[in-house]
Order: C-alpha cells, then structure tokens, then sequence
C-alpha cells in the first residue's frame, strides 16, 4: 500500500534522558524515524527532554521542542501543533507510556489525534501480563508457568502446581532485590516471606523456573498488510536468567540446528502477527537445551535496544522501516536501503558473526552490586564482527576499554579457585574473563559447561584461544602461527605479550609476512546481490572489498561505549563533525565500535568501519585509507587518548596538536602553562607517595580534593579533611607512583562554571558560560548547569573570558576545549582543561544556535571564525534562561551510593528552557522525573557542620506550607530556632526498622528527603545509616536531595509555585 | 590437516585445509546463503554433482544428527566452508561435520574466503571448479579442469532405480522421484498420504495403473531438459491426475505444458527468497535451490503464473488453466529453511479431494 496522504503533520515523542536501560539507542532510531518520514514529505514535530540527541537538532525534525516529557507540557504542545498523527513506539518505553497516558486522558481524541504504529491494544496485550498470557494460550505459544502468591501458603500451592525448581520475584522491589531460585519448599517459604516483607504491594511472582535454558532473541517486523520478516535472531552466551542487554550476544544463533531455528522463528512471526503489529518488534524465547521445549521470555512491541544491535548486526534499518510502516507503506513496496536493489521484504543473510558485550559502570561504583540477573545494569554496549566466534568476541573484549586488550583479565589470574568457581557460577560482569582464566588453569570445559550452563560449543571456542595462546608462547615470532592467532581475533599487544616483545615489533612483523587484515562489507545478503553499503568490518582473509577513493579524506575517531562521564554528548559532536567535513567537500571517515548510536549508522558517514577504538586496529584503517589526518577532538577521552600513539606513528593528528593536549592534560605541564598565560588556580601538588601526598596537603591546608592524574569523570577523587582520612585514601584507592602520580589541591568551596571556546589558533569564540548550581565538589556532570549565568557579576564574566583566551590562544588549541572554573571569594581559579569537545557542547550548541562542533570542525581544517561571520568574545546572551538537570540511573543499581560527591554519578540529562530561572529550574526537575509534590512533608537528616545552613531552607519549606520532619540531632536545632518540626527516630545502625524514618518513607509519609553527609568522613554507622537512607528514598522514587544547593533550587521553583499565607 | 586447493575455471586459486574425504573431484561450484541446515542442504539431492560453498562462515556448530537428512547417500560433490566447528554441540548430535563429510564420501575445504568466492560466482556465474590435494601439478589440473564436461544425467544418479512404497492411511499419491528430499515425503506422510515412490522414468501407463489420487512431482538436480521422458510422462497424465510440483518437478511441469527453461547466472540457493503469490499477495519466504529457471516470456496460454520472485520478479509457481495441476519452483517443504508455504500442501490436498468430486 502507498504512504498514506489523508495524515500532513506527525509527531514523535523521544525517549527523554538516558538512564540504564534506554540509551542512546532511542536516538539512534528516533533519529532515523524523523528522516525516513521527511523523506516521505510528512511535516515533523519532536518533543524530547534530552538535549544531548541529534534527533533533537533542528536538521532531523521540522519542529522540535525540548520539553518534559509529561502530560503536562506533552499536551500543551499538542494543542499548540495539532498533529495528524503520534507515532509512539520508537522513543522507547517513555515514548510508550506518554503516549498510552496521553490516550487514557483523552486529549488525542479529542484533537482527533491519530496513533500510527501498532495500535494501543496490541501494546497492552503484549505488556500486561495477564493479557499476553491470554493471548499466548490462544496461539498455542508456551510462557512459563506463574501466578501471583501475596502469601507464603499461597506460595507454596502455586509452587506444588508448577513444579519445583522456582523462581520467586517480589513485585516493585529495587532491581529484583529479594528474589531468588529455589530447589525445595523449605527454601520457597524463607525467599518468600522475605520478599513479601521487602514488596511494597506484599506480592510476589512464583514462577517455573528455567534456568540453563538458552535465551534466543528475534528482531521481528510487521506491515500492515501482514507481511512478516525476521531481520535477525540473536543467541545469548550467557543462559536464561541474566537481562539481554546484560548479557554477551552473538548474532545470528550460533547453536540452533535449522529445526530449532525455524520453530522459534515461527513462533515469533506467530506472535506478532496475533499481536498485529505494525513495525518493529523484539521476542524473548527460551530453548531448553536437551529437547524441542520452549518459553517466549516477552516480547517488546516497539523498537527497542536489541533491534538498534539487530540494525547494526545486519545493516537492516528497523526503525527506518518502522517509520514507514507506520505511514502504511508495506515492505515489499520499500526498497531496502543497504542493497538499493533489493525489497525490505527480505531477511538478512550473515556472512559474519557479530558479538555484542555490555559496558558496566562498576570501575565508577565500587561497591555497586555486581551481581548480573534481570535488573539491566549495564550503561552501554560495544559490538565487534568477524569472521568466526573467537574473532568477534576478542574485537569486542578490546572495544570495551576496560583496560583489557584480551580476554584475561588480571584479577581474574590472581583470584584462587575457591573464588574462581564462585564468579564462575554467581553470574558477574565479569563472569567471562574468570572463564577463561578457568580454562587457563585447566579446568575441562565439560565442567565448566555444567556449572555454568554455557553451552560448550562458545566455552570451547575460549578454549581455542588459549590453545592459541599456549602455542604463542613456545613459538616466538613463527609467522604462520601469527596470522592464526590474528585471524581468531587476537591483537598485537596480546601477542606482544605472549612472545615478551614490543606490539610494535608484533606489528613490524606482521607488516614483512603480509598479516594484514582485509576490509569486509556489511551488505544485509551475504554477498549474493551487489551493494555499495560503506560499511566495513576487519578481518584476516584473502579479499579486501574496501577500496580507497580518490576523495581528500579524513578519519573521525569516535567515542566507544557510552559509560559513566562518557555518554550519548560525544556521538552527538561526532555526527556533527562528520557532517561538517562532508559539507567542507571532504570524504569522512567514522571508526565506532559502539552499536547503540547515531555514528555507527552506516547512512551518516561517507565511510564507516565498525572496529574497536585501539591504536592497532585504528592503524590498520590508517595504512588503507591514507587519510590527510585524524580528528580526536570529538570522541572523548577515547578518542583523545590515541593521539599521542597516533601521532608517534606518523599519523597526521588535526587541529590542536598533541604536544598542546598533553600541556593540559599533564598535571606539571599544565601548572607550568597557567603559571606562563599568570592564570590562577587553587593550589595544589603532585604526590608519588603516601608521605608526599600528606606533606602536600599540609601545605595547601585542608579540605583538599585528590585524585589519580589522567582519569575520566572524577574516577576516585575525593575531597578529604584530615590526615588520617587521606593515608586511608592513599592506601585505599589508589597505587600512587611515579608514572602515576596523584594529585592534591586545596578544594575550595566556591561556585563552579564552565566554559566551551571554539578557537583558529588567533581568535576564540565563547558560546556561552554554565553556572553551576551546586557548589564545588559536586561532580560537574552531575551538577544542574544554567545558561546564561545568573549570580555572576560583570567582572567575574570578563574574568572567565579573558583566562578562556589566553588559555585556547596559550596553549595553541585549534577546534575546541572546555574550562572548568572556581569562583571562591570573588577571585576566579581554573580547576581543568578539557582540550576536547565536552559533554556540554549539545547543551549549549542548542540554547545558542551555535553548532559548535561544526563550527570546530571547520577551524581544524583551517577556517577562521571571522571569515565564518562570528566575533570573538562571548557570544550574545539570549533571553531565555536554560538549566541542564542531571538524570540518575541508582533505581536499576543496587548497592550504588546515590550521594553527590566529586565522582560523576549520573547516565543523563534533560533540559528545561523558559523565560525565568523559577520556570525553567520547574521544567528541568520535571524533565528529569524529579517531582516534587506541591505539599506534605520533607524529611531533613543532615550533617551538623549543615544544620545552619539547613535551617533556612526548612524555614522556606515551613513557609509555603510544608511540614518538616527530621532526626533528633537536627530536629532540636530546628525547634530550638522556632520551627515546628516532628521528630522520627534514627536508624542508629540498627537491623529493626519499624518505627525509623525508613518506615515513613516506604509509607509515603515524606515526600522529599534532603539528606547531607558533609565533608568530614561519617563514622561508619552514619555512613551506613545514610546509605540506607537514601536507598530507601531512591526505591520508592521519594525525590531526595544530597547537596543544599539543589534544595535550594527546588524551593526556588516552589515558592514561586505557591502563594504565601501571611496575617495582616 | 593437509592443504587443499580449490581451483576455480576462471584460474582462481584457493588454497585451505582438508576437510572430510580425501578425495579428489570436480564440479560445478554453487554458493548458498542460508545461516543454519547444512546437513539438509549437503543431503539434498538437488546439489548432485555440485560444489557448494556455505556463505556463513562457521558451519558444523550443532554437528549432524539422525533426523535431519534429505537423502541417504548425499551426492553432493564436494563442500567449501571458512571454518568447520571443531567441538558441535546439540542435543541431537550425533557426529561432527567433518565426520559426516567422511562417512558420506564427500571431500571439502575449509580455511578459505568464500565471501569472495561467492562474489566471483555471483560475478562470472556458477562455474566449473576442483577441489584437489595440493600438488605441484596445478596447471595439469586446471586444463584438466577446462576439459572436463560436466555429466548431464544428474536426475538419473539420484533417482531411486526401484519403486518403494511409503504406506499410510490416506490418499493414494505417487511420487516420481527426481531425486527427492525426504521433506516432501515427511510433509505428505504427516498428512497421512499412502504413497509410491516411483524412478524418475516411470511412464506414464504406469501411474496411471496405479490410479492415485494425485502425482507429486519432486525436485532434482540439473537441467530439467536432461529428462524428455518425464516430460513426455507429464503431457500424459496432466488433467486425468491431479500433479503438485516441486523445483525441479516444476520446471518439468512447466516444459510438459510448452513453456521455456533457461540458466541462471547463478541459481537461487538459500532461504530467505520472498515470494509473492499474485492471487492474493501474500508474501512468503521460502527455501529455494535450483540454477534453473521457467521462462515468464512466451508462457503457453494453457498456464498462469502464480508466484513471483519479489526481487528478480522469476517465475515462482504456475498452476493449469484448465488441468487440476499447479507447481512452484521453491520448496514448501522447507528444510533448512522457512515453514512459510508449508500451506501449498494443504492445497494440493484440496485439489486432489475436489478432482475426487
């Protein structure tokens, strides 16, 4: 059927801020969605809350709002725009559930607002799961068996029924906590009775257990015409039980005879066809490994993070085609973009293996739970594709940038065996590297199959490589062995390792044998039609099918998986980058490794290699494409990290040179150079040792901030009060030592800002300055950021901008840099130099209409901002005020402290834009889903060093009619002020709850928590006292606050949401 | 492992490892491009006297099991694969590839980069090829190779030479035996049909002593011109039997009714071919092996195209105008492959009862 012409005007919803589970993916579709129906000549209107997204550019849709997303704003904008139409499946689950409550209000009905897609129906039978079971026992598919007990009898005959062994799962507890397998009765009524103690609705789901079957998945489509595709199925390594966006994934199945395929592939077109979807669909199915049983695990009725891995496994465009689906075009009448040829009514066909590994934020959350089951904990995700299964995994294990370039990981080496079988058994993040040290260690396959329920067909694979390895290390420099161990995916260092050599002599030698690898394309048909997709994996084979143009060309290196203090901001820079060489008439070339984003879409670059970011594997697209030079700017540290091995080996490295970035990254250069430019920062020294680092902090006085030099989003800094406090840290945290010193300064607790300058090496252009809302010591990426500035005197202003240029001009930057900074006592000090695009640069290119990482790019290849019609110097400040909210994930991460501190925490953020702080502030909280309730309680338990300061806002709080409640220490000082407080009891370290402030906050009895720690180390009950504080507000989604500051915001935006009561 | 040559008509030369039997054996080398059901498609009878080459790079994962042959002895010539699984697992398993390859006779290479082999077929068209011990001898065998004829009785070597029967319950169908895959007989039994396997030149007298209910019409290798005397068979049955026909049982149909068959460049070998039945539009896909095709220029008036190729828009399917007699060029049996079409069955069922009527 024709695309429909009855429809003019369509809306999309965005899935908001990123947090664990719905990432970059959703821009990556949305995105993708907005263009496929441009290109189909329909209008495009955008609501989204996420600034950092290119489907929020101006480019992608015709009208875009950043906006909450909530009913509220939601409904306004579709009053203002009147749509024809909402198309809600591609912006995740937010965009999902808008939408449902959008229809439940009323309001599309009444605006005549038609949903395309899968129809509201479909999306509810395929979500609730008594309607998916009904429509399951219709179709003849199996689920597992389960019911709902809300007592431990009840649980007990549920489990007689099914079967024993059963999984017990409480309802609404925090990443499944409580849950549990159980063998026997006995074990069933203890896992119960704690889960029904731990639920707050008092349920738990019992439920047949299938653990060590095989979890499958299938990328399914529908048109409306019924017709049914397969883009491609995927087989986890790790059996049933750990979350798929958890787990390593290989595509297609690797174990699945033809029979086995094809029933899961049947049941899965049987599914959605019941289900008449219309787009894209994921299925969820179970195979036991010893018959033909199976279970369909769920199925998600919308685009959703394993189609983007299905669309970069395959090169098939899921949510391109969803977008058309949507408008009632069917498959078979679209061409399928990667083949030009060829139909979209098609199944891909591999000729490759893809391997998928999930990035986990555990190296940020020390002490988070790193136990893996059906709470997704990871933050992103990199995949790898070779030619067999030991090739993509060991692409995938370096594209992790974990600090291992193989699958060994040295904790792993030092655990005995005891805790070997334990991390082997008790799945974690981990699981695989302790495998294969298992495997090293001797332990026969067939064991470690049977304890882990890893089908031995991938353990033997781990087995080849360390066979590999063995033959490496008693085979120095034999070329024949070398280019084996190359084509099962090993890198030079690993080799360089094995043979005790340097990875440039691995290098070196491969080079003279001709062991170089070849280029293969992502074509959707194995080869069987032509196609001319740039889209290319390495490997080690006879023919390579990336040819080198003729074209002026340059590599753009981007930034890996998104994690921690790395996020979605730096793919939005690349894609602008990308976009900015092609409009300079340039061939540009991305290198990602990351399956979740808008750079890895094949469609965006001229070129793409979907390779690890390493410098071997980056070499190798070097020595091929003989570009001009390579762009680091923009993809992170990542991406910044390999200049200076990039440019060790010739490669020409563009815009600010390595000698310039290593004067701001390397603490003494660095210090040298702000001495040089007579550019104040707060004191501070480097350290080798415990002793030094102690005699430093002497000098520079108390509090100081310390932390290990070169390191990313405050990884392991702390600010630190006293000696005893600081030898801990120093034995604590970090390996001081020459080669990695750490570093102290004096933390001064002043008001914190930031800077992105654009500079041509003669003039340096400020976008804008972010004031930060909280104070120093707060992480800046976890910090709410307002544009323009709002406290800042005129001279301190001229101050910032005057240090940003002598700062980009002093140390010769060309492209970008960011400038964090200090106000302390009216006196502005730089704390740090990125030399490199930022997490900001989305943010603020937004509110200025600056496309900043365009317009860096240009000054890399050599424009100038003068020419280009820009003045140097700060740049006008519009009217509006704009406020970045950072966006937290602590929901899905049990065991992770929610509390702010100079280590970046947060997955994401939102913006709010209005024409007052007050509304703008209102709009970012909302954004963020931080709702504040316009009455009732706020529960205050803060530090004493806090209580004063406290005090003020509690007053405010009792002003606009809220009542206060607080712990005893806090509470006297209040009453002894004049509030009227009610105190509730302490939880003293105590097991008991009942009767705490841990009661009135499952209750709901509070609707906020401030709770502060200070900066002086809490003896241990405090602390611990706190943590549970806070875990308890963060699991019933209570907003909780750990830094003043942001009460203060939010008092700002509700005191100017209520009207004061005052007697005359 | 022993190094390997495969060695190409148009002078390429691939060197890998030895896999399966050792032997020496020329062909015409084929590509396929499905991900799993390497043991249905070595077994099917239809890649008699061919090189088949796996697209997917890993084959051997589940190892081969009792149940999934196509064929009792698979005369297929030989197997090109980048790498073979050296430790299967399947529930099902009972040997690995590369024992299967051995026990059946059937010589492969592994170890080599059959996405460009497949790009040289899909360039030059499906072409002659050896596959050899590596020897110093390389261009002895390559003119040997050029003056190699391929054989042209494919259908007779895998034919069954003697009737057999297949008893059930059901309708009567004889099945002529081009070189059939056991999935056209599993298909009928689980429809409960008594049948009769039959040699592909069984003549038509014969059948029709047999008075069945229907004539299922089986694939098989090669040109379907090679068979005159199954043509000549179906010119007389047609319209006094109802006739369902698979591939190669197809392409007879077609030629029996005066239509044209012609070479593909390089076949249609794998299972993710979408084909539209015009009727109705439904879109299935189907399993497909065949280098040959039925003409759509010039069809006879007598038949009506029933099924395209979505992509390549080749015949898919021709049912009789006026004869209880349809045929499609893909497998509806499926295995490996698809389970889409396994309705075509049914229809035949249906055509049969209707005819009884």
């Amino acid at each position: 059927m024709p695309k429909r012409n009855d429809i003019k005007k369509i809306m999309i919803i965005g899935s908001g801020p990123i947090i664990i589970g719905q990432a970059a993916e959703f821009d990556y579709a949305g995105t993708q969605a907005c263009l496929a129906l441009k290109e189909e000549g329909y209008e495009v209107v955008l609501v989204n809350s996420n600034p950092a997204t290119i489907m929020t550019d101006r480019e992608i849709a015709d009208t875009v709002y950043i906006e909450p997303i909530t009913l509220e704003f939601v409904s306004k904008i579709l009053r203002k725009e009147r749509p024809d139409a909402l198309l809600p499946t591609l912006g995740g689950q937010t965009g999902l559930n808008m939408a449902m409550e959008l229809s439940k209000i009323g309001i599309l009905e009444e605006l005549n607002v038609e949903l395309l897609g899968t129809k509201l129906s479909a999306i509810d039978q395929a979500e609730d799961r008594e309607l998916f079971k009904e429509l399951c026992e219709r179709i003849g598919e199996p689920l597992c068996a389960s019911d709902i007990a809300t007592t431990v009898d009840e649980a007990v005959e549920i489990a007689d029924k099914i079967g024993y062994p059963i999984i017990v799962r409480p309802a609404f507890t925090m990443g499944g906590t409580g849950g549990g397998i159980c063998d026997t009765e006995e074990e069933l009524r203890e896992i119960v009775a704690n889960g029904l103690k731990l639920s707050p609705v008092t349920q738990c789901l019992i439920e047949e257990s299938i653990a060590g079957y095989k979890e499958i998945e299938y990328e399914v489509m529908r048109d409306s015409a019924d017709n049914a595709i397969v883009v491609c199925n995927m087989e986890n390594f790790d059996p049933v039980g750990v979350h798929t966006g958890d787990s390593i994934v290989f595509a297609p199945s690797q174990t699945l005879s033809d029979n086995e395929y094809q029933m899961l592939r049947d049941a899965s077109l049987n599914i959605i066809r019941a289900l008449k979807i219309e787009g894209g669909c994921n299925v969820q199915l179970a195979l036991d490994p010893h018959s033909y049983e199976y279970r369909v695990i769920e199925v998600n009725p919308r685009v959703s993070r394993s189609s983007a891995l299905a669309s970069k496994a395959t090169g098939y465009p899921i949510a391109k085609m969803s977008a058309k689906i949507a408008i009632g075009m069917t498959l078979d009448e679209i061409i399928n973009p990667v083949t030009n040829k060829t139909y979209a009514m098609f199944e891909p066909a591999l000729d490759y293996v893809v391997a998928k590994i999930a990035r986990f934020p555990f190296d940020k959350f020390e002490n988070g739970d790193r136990h893996l089951g059906t709470q997704m904990k990871a933050t992103g995700e990199v995949m790898a594709i070779g030619r067999n299964i030991e090739e993509s995994l060991l692409k995938a294990v370096r594209s992790l940038e974990i600090g291992v370039f193989h699958n060994d990981l040295q904790e792993a080496q030092d655990a005995d065996d005891e805790i070997l079988y334990e991390k082997m058994v008790k799945t974690q993040d981990d699981r695989l590297f302790y495998v294969s040290e298992a495997i090293r260690r001797g332990i026969p396959i067939e064991e470690i199959a049977d304890l882990t329920k890893i089908d031995i067909f991938f353990l033997d694979k781990l087995l080849h490589i360390v066979e590999i390895e063995d033959q490496l290390k008693v085979n120095i420099f034999e070329p024949e062995l070398l280019k084996t161990a190359k084509k099962n995916g090993f890198s030079d260092r690993q080799i360089a390792k094995l043979w005790n050599v340097s990875p440039e002599e691995v290098r070196r030698r491969r080079q003279e044998n001709r062991t170089i690898p070849v280029y293969k394309m992502v074509d959707t048909c194995a080869a069987e039609f032509e196609s001319s997709t740039p889209y290319f994996y390495s490997t080690y084979e006879w023919e390579n099918e990336s040819k080198r143009s003729s074209k002026e060309k340059i590599i753009v290196l981007g930034s890996g998986p998104i994690r921690i203090g790395q996020g979605v901001e730096f793919d939005y820079a690349t894609v602008h980058c990308v976009k900015a060489l092609q409009a300079l008439g340039k061939e540009a070339i991305v290198i990602n490794s990351n399956p979740e984003t808008v750079s890895t879409d094949f469609s965006i670059s001229d070129k793409l290699y979907f390779e690890p970011l390493t410098f071997e594997d980056v070499m190798n697209i070097i020595d091929l494409e003989q570009p001009e030079g390579v762009i680091v700017q923009f993809g992170g540290q990542t991406a910044i990290n390999l200049a200076e091995p990039l440019s060790k080996a010739g490669v020409k490295i563009l815009g600010t040179q390595v000698e310039d970035l290593d004067r701001a990254e390397d603490r003494d250069l660095f210090e040298k150079a702000l001495q040089d430019l007579e550019i104040p920062q707060p004191p501070g020294a480097t350290a080798t040792n415990e002793e030094e680092a102690v005699a430093n902090a002497n000098k520079i006085g108390y509090p100081v901030l310390i932390r290990p030099s070169f390191v990313l989003g405050g990884r392991a800094m702390e600010i630190i009060n006293n000696e005893k406090d600081l030898r801990d840290y120093m034995n604590r945290a970090v390996k001081a030592s020459p080669e990695h010193p750490v570093l102290v300064d004096s933390y001064l607790q002043g008001r914190e800002c930031e800077v992105d300058a654009i500079c041509d090496g003669t003039e340096v252009l400020l976008p804008g300055i972010m004031e930060h809302i909280e104070r120093a010591g707060v992480h800046s990426g976890d910090s709410m950021a307002v544009y323009p500035p709002q406290t800042f005197s005129q001279e301190i202003i001229d101050t910032i901008v005057d240090y940003t240029k002598r700062l980009a001009i002093g140390l010769n930057c060309i492209g970008m840099m960011n400038i964090q900074f200090v106000i302390f006592e009216e006196q502005v000090y730089v704390i740090e130099v990125n030399p490199r695009a930022s997490r900001t640069v989305p943010f603020l290119s937004k509110v200025t209409n600056i496309p900043m990482a365009q317009l860096a790019t240009q000054m890399i290849l050599g424009k100038n901002l003068k020419d280009l019609g820009y003045t140097e110097g700060l740049a006008e400040t519009p009217d509006m005020v704009h406020v970045k909210a950072p966006v937290f994930s602590f929901t899905k991460l049990a065991k992770v402290d929610s509390l702010l501190g100079p280590e970046m925490k947060s997955t994401g953020e939102a913006m709010g834009s209005d024409v007052t702080l007050e509304k703008a502030l209102y709009k970012s909280f909302e954004a963020a889903k931080l709702h504040m309730a316009d009455y009732g309680s706020v529960l205050f338990t803060v530090a004493d060093e806090d209580k004063e300061e406290t005090l003020a806002l509690a007053k405010d709080f009792a002003e606009i009619g809220y009542s206060l409640v607080a712990t005893q220490g806090t509470a006297a000082f209040f009453k002894e002020n004049g509030l009227y407080v009610r105190e509730v009891e302490k939880l003293a370290g105590g097991e008991d709850e009942e009767g705490t402030l841990v009661e009135d906050i499952r209750h709901g009895r509070v609707q906020a928590v401030v709770n502060t720690m200070g900066n002086t180390r809490a003896s241990l009950t405090t602390a611990t006292d706190g943590f549970r504080i806070r875990q308890e507000a963060i699991s019933r989604g209570i907003p909780l606050f750990t830094s003043l500051d942001t009460v203060a915001a939010i008092l700002k935006v509700m005191q100017s949401r209520s009207f004061t009561t005052k007697n005359i | 492992m022993s190094k390997r040559l495969l060695i190409l008509e148009d002078g390429t030369i691939f060197e890998g490892e030895s896999l399966g039997a050792n032997l020496d054996v020329t062909g015409e080398l084929v590509f396929n491009t499905g991900m799993t059901g390497y043991q249905e498609s070595i077994t099917d009878q239809s890649y008699n006297g061919q090189i088949l080459t796996f697209t997917y790079p890993i084959v051997g994962n589940y190892g081969v099991n009792r149940d999934d042959y196509e064929s009792i002895h698979p005369t297929c010539k030989a197997v090109v694969v980048h790498e073979a699984a050296c430790r299967p697992s399947n529930w099902r398993m009972q040997m690995s590839f590369d024992e299967f390859l051995k026990a059946k006779n059937i010589p492969g290479i592994t170890g080599v980069d059959t996405r460009a082999i497949t790009k040289i077929v899909r360039e030059h068209g499906t072409m002659k090829a050896s596959l050899v011990q590596a020897r110093d001898e390389v261009e002895h065998q390559m003119s040997q190779l050029q003056a190699t004829v391929l054989p042209t009785n494919q259908v007779e070597t895998s034919s069954t030479t003697t009737a057999y029967p297949s008893p059930n319950t059901g309708r009567k169908v004889v099945v002529v035996d081009f070189g059939l895959k056991h999935s056209i007989l599993r298909e009928l039994s689980k429809r409960e049909c008594n049948l009769t396997v039959v040699p592909y030149n069984t003549s038509a007298q014969e059948i029709l002593e047999m008075e069945p209910d229907g004539v299922m019409l089986t694939n098989g290798p090669g040109d379907p011109t090679d068979v005159p005397e199954a043509i000549e068979m179906i010119k007389e049955i047609q319209g006094k039997i109802p006739i369902f026909g698979i591939c190669l049982g197809h392409q007879l149909f077609s030629l029996a009714n005066g239509a044209k068959t012609y070479k593909m460049k390089f076949g249609h070998r794998g299972f993710n071919h979408a084909v539209r039945e015009i009727a109705t539009g439904r879109i299935d896909f189907t399993s497909q092996n065949h280098g040959y095709a039925v003409s759509s220029e010039n069809l006879p008036e007598d038949l009506m195209i029933t099924h395209v190729e979505i992509n390549d828009d080749s015949v898919e399917g021709v049912r009789h105008k006026h004869f209880p007699a349809f045929s499609v060029q893909f497998h509806p049996d499926a295995a490996p492959g698809p389970h889409d079409a396994s309705y075509l069955f049914d229809d035949f069922m249906d055509l049969m009862d209707n005819f009884k009527k």
